[in-house]
Parts: C-alpha cells; sequence; structure tokens
C-alpha cells in the first residue's frame, strides 16, 4: 500500500454565523470571521489516496482522473464562490476549514478510480489547516 | 465526525548541543558545530495538531483563540527570545529538537483541555522537522 498526493487550490468567500445566537454571542465566539459581509481565503487541498501500485502502469491512481475528479467534485463547485451562500452543503453548516475538509471527502470518497480516499487536508492559510480521515 | 486541525507557531532561541557524559573530544565528534561553546540559534516552528468532534454549533474541533492563547502561554512564552540551556526542563538533557519536541508536547498535553492534542511537530531549520508522537494522523 502506498500513499498518493494531489493539491489543488481555490478562492472563496464565508462567514461564520450561527442563526440561534444572538449577534453579541456569535461576535464573541467567531470574531471577525463573524462580518456577515463575508470574506475570503486561497484555500489548499490535499487529497490523499491509498491503493497499491498497479504492476503495469506502476501507478496508484491515473493522476489526470484523479485531478478532473477533483476539478469536477470539488474546485469547479468551491472556486469564486461564496461558501455560505453558493454551496448547498454550507446553506445550514458552518463553512469551517474542520466542515469544508468532510465536505471535500464527501464529494470524493468513492469516486476516485482505483484507489481508496486517504485523508483530505484543506490549508485555510499556510499555517492552518485540517485533516479529515473519514472517521464518524 | 472526527477531525484535526493544525496550526504553525514560531519561537526564536538558541542553545548548544553538550552532554557533561561525554569529554570535549567526544562532544566534539558527536555534535559537530552544534557544540560551538557559545551556542547557536534557529526560528523554530511549532506545528501543533489537536483532534476531537466536530461541534455541531461552531463548526470547529476547539476554538483557536483558545489554542493559541495556550501555545502562547505554555510554549511560546516560555522558549522565545531565551536561550533553551538554561530553561530548567533542560538542565538534565541536552536541548535537541527530539527533546524539544518532546517537551513542547508534554506541556501542550497537560496545558490543554478543549481538544485532544495528537502531536507536535517541531522544524529547526526547514530541512529538519522532528514529530511526536507517532500515529497514523
Amino acid at each position: 500500500m502506498i500513499l498518493l498526493t494531489r493539491k489543488a487550490e481555490f478562492s472563496a468567500s464565508h462567514y461564520y454565523w450561527n442563526e440561534k445566537w444572538t449577534a453579541e454571542e456569535n461576535e464573541r465566539v467567531f470574531g471577525r470571521c463573524a462580518n456577515k459581509n463575508g470574506h475570503g481565503h486561497n484555500y489548499t487541498v490535499e487529497v490523499t489516496v491509498a491503493g497499491e501500485v498497479d504492476a503495469t502502469s506502476g501507478f496508484v491512481v491515473d493522476l489526470k482522473e484523479l485531478k478532473d475528479v477533483m476539478e469536477r467534485e470539488v474546485v469547479g463547485v468551491y472556486d469564486h464562490r461564496h461558501l455560505n451562500k453558493e454551496v448547498p452543503e454550507f446553506a445550514k453548516t458552518m463553512p469551517t476549514t474542520e466542515n469544508i475538509a468532510i465536505a471535500v471527502w464527501e464529494r470524493l470518497d468513492r469516486k476516485i478510480p482505483g484507489a481508496k480516499l486517504h485523508r483530505v487536508r484543506v490549508y485555510e492559510l499556510p499555517d492552518l489547516f485540517a485533516d479529515y480521515y473519514g472517521e464518524p | 465526525m472526527r477531525a484535526y486541525l493544525s496550526r504553525r507557531y514560531c519561537f526564536s532561541a538558541s542553545h548548544r548541543l553538550h552532554s557533561d557524559a561525554f569529554t570535549a573530544d567526544q562532544n566534539r565528534a558527536v555534535y559537530g558545530k552544534c557544540n560551538n561553546p557559545h551556542g547557536h540559534g534557529h526560528n523554530y516552528v511549532i506545528q501543533v495538531t489537536v483532534g476531537g468532534p466536530v461541534n455541531a454549533e461552531t463548526g470547529m474541533v476547539c476554538d483557536l483563540v483558545d489554542l493559541d492563547e495556550c501555545v502562547q502561554r505554555e510554549v511560546v512564552a516560555r522558549f522565545d527570545h531565551t536561550n533553551l540551556n538554561f530553561d530548567p526542563v533542560f538542565q538534565d538533557r541536552v536541548p535537541t529538537t527530539e527533546n524539544l519536541c518532546l517537551e513542547v508536547y508534554q506541556l501542550l498535553k497537560a496545558g490543554f483541555d478543549k481538544a485532544e492534542v495528537v502531536r507536535v511537530r517541531v522544524e529547526e531549520t526547514s530541512n529538519n522537522s522532528f514529530e511526536y508522537p507517532i500515529c497514523g494522523r
């Protein structure tokens, strides 16, 4: 078994706001992220798949196929969008880095030919990232 | 759903690698220029990974403000712009980055209770890094 990782980037805006809370609570918990006009990031997504090396091709997975799946399922949906307003899974779920990692996993799981998803890592900033391994 | 959050912090410190259990020649042989008598310094990067269920109300594993405060208090304020050899914990241990990594892990494990501290990675330079503990995550 070997791990292979491919990166992709997208730029999007978001904000954090829990409708069950007062404005004061939202501002206390989320700070500047609670500005309802939103703000943005250049996100980097690292998708790691696990599999055996094919004896003929020498590949774990066809990188072009992986790139196409990531483009279709994630970058094409998230890039230059407002995550809260334009991406369905964040209509009711906070688009935190943790939840984006989970959402990317759910978008990619079982869609990568020949390999099993191992980890999704989402960088919101170079010094801040979240990992999801499909754990319940 | 359990997720992991990692955040990177920096501090600058000096150290000298020297063991009283070795002769001067042995120290020189083992530690090379890291044994130079007056020490040298690094910009250390501490990458802290915490894990836990994503809170349904906040969408977060933990509040970053809490993590930042803890790392600042327990690690950065303690080591930044200091000589590691003078820190109490390094009186009987050489301040290698292996030992620093273990110490930072213990400090954060004891000092942070908002999520599980699962791993600490310390980068001494862009070429050298150390992680503890070894785990699949």
